[in-house]
């Protein structure tokens, strides 16, 4: 997908991408000769459409994981279904989630939220943080590159 | 006002080349499987799931490594029927190590990753899901051949649910059609419907192995396995009694 400044005749440029939290995606272009800004913004089920064939508008900025898809979008997955999301008793203990940190992550589309709740934890895990708040979450976008998350 | 073709820089989204790296995916996690065998059938309820898994048993006891891929997302039997029960899945790195029978047999199956007794659902918007659901289940397919770590194998069977629309999937996720072993039953209903689907491959360009006629011998009456093997002009394979012995299943592993 491409973006064309019809009246400048140039090819826009992406600025950023959103994730509102209502299941829609807003990703933004820029005329680079003019400075216009358009707004490219999608709903639900084209979001939806977009994600249930594991690509992701405006690139991935993370590697893809293992099972994605099956992992992130499954409603009725079992939590111990993997070993690293299964709790172990000799394994170090998940993160806890600040109540303003849930009610952030509760903004994020139901659709991707369990994916972004796993980059979090394991960011938090992997750092041996035990609590994770906003501003850790702030930290962790900037570290991680993750965009709208 | 210049097309897409013509504006040079590159798309950002990149959606072409995400979709030609999950391919290669799929095409780097088989590169160790010597065979891909689609198990099908275009009716229910023959016992797809049953061979599949009592073909896998015969070549793991003739030591030859095999794989089971349960591709009925949606009514997942495989792991019961080769006696998997559910232990978290290790996920050491870029794939998901599938899980072992006792005899040896590496198996995938969605029953092994939902909650018990719950169905397939996927997050999404309700309304309309039909729109989505079945790019999603595709993507699922994809996932489950591309980053499961397969290893090298003998042979990867595809345990197909009823109707041919995970075959079509396959075949675009492979790029090749997989080899095809068809099941049916000997009643004349499954005929019909198995010939549809066996066309179907054939028009799609898959080998057909041949023909296991299941629940012979009993009330079910009729001769599909001979009329679809004349047809098709493939052998019968084996013809599966209510109560088969263990060398059924090895002999139909050998011929396989």
């Amino acid at each position: 997908m491409k973006f064309l400044c019809v009246e400048c005749d140039q090819q826009m440029a992406f600025g950023e991408r959103q994730l509102p939290g209502d299941g829609t995606l807003a990703a933004t272009f820029k005329c680079p000769k003019c400075g216009r800004v358009v707004a490219l913004l999608t709903n639900p089920m084209e979001t939806q459409l977009v994600s249930s064939l594991g690509v992701v508008i405006g690139g991935k900025t993370v590697p893809a994981q293992p099972l994605e898809t099956v992992r992130t979008m499954v409603a009725t997955g079992r939590d111990d279904a993997f070993e690293d999301t299964a709790r172990r008793p000799d394994g170090p203990t998940a993160a806890s989630w600040s109540s303003e940190a849930q009610e952030r992550l509760s903004r994020v589309p139901n659709f991707v939220r369990g994916m972004v709740k796993k980059i979090y934890a394991d960011y938090a895990r992997e750092r041996g943080i035990a609590e994770i708040t906003p501003a850790i979450m702030d930290t962790a976008r900037a570290e991680l590159g993750l965009e709208g998350m | 006002m210049r097309t897409y073709h013509q504006l040079t820089d590159p798309d950002r989204s990149g959606l072409a080349d995400q979709i030609g790296a999950q391919r290669k995916r799929v095409a780097e996690r088989l590169a160790g499987v010597r065979r891909i065998v689609a198990v099908m059938s275009g009716k229910g309820g023959v016992g797809k799931s049953y061979v599949t898994a009592n073909v896998a048993r015969a070549l793991a006891r003739a030591r030859k490594p095999v794989g089971v891929l349960d591709a009925d997302l949606n009514g997942p039997t495989i792991p019961g029927l080769l006696g998997v029960n559910h232990s978290p899945l290790p996920a050491p790195g870029d794939a998901i190590e599938p899980a072992m029978s006792a005899e040896g047999v590496k198996c995938i199956s969605m029953a092994l990753l939902l909650d018990d007794g719950a169905p397939l659902a996927f997050k999404g918007p309700s309304a309309e899901s039909f729109v989505w659901r079945g790019a999603m289940e595709a993507s699922a397919l994809r996932e489950f051949l591309g980053d499961i770590a397969w290893g090298d194998l003998d042979t990867l069977l595809l345990d197909l649910p009823p109707g041919m629309q995970r075959y079509i999937e396959l075949c675009d996720i492979l790029g090749n059609p997989p080899p095809v072993l068809t099941v049916t039953i000997p009643t004349p209903e499954s005929r019909d419907a198995v010939r549809r689907a066996m066309r179907a491959a054939v028009d799609r360009g898959s080998e057909l192995l041949g023909i296991v006629e299941n629940m012979v011998g009993g009330e079910l009456r009729g001769s599909a396995g001979d009329d679809l093997a004349h047809e098709f002009g493939v052998a019968v394979l084996a013809r599966i009694p209510w109560h088969p012995t263990a060398d059924i299943w090895s002999t139909l592993g050998t011929r396989l």
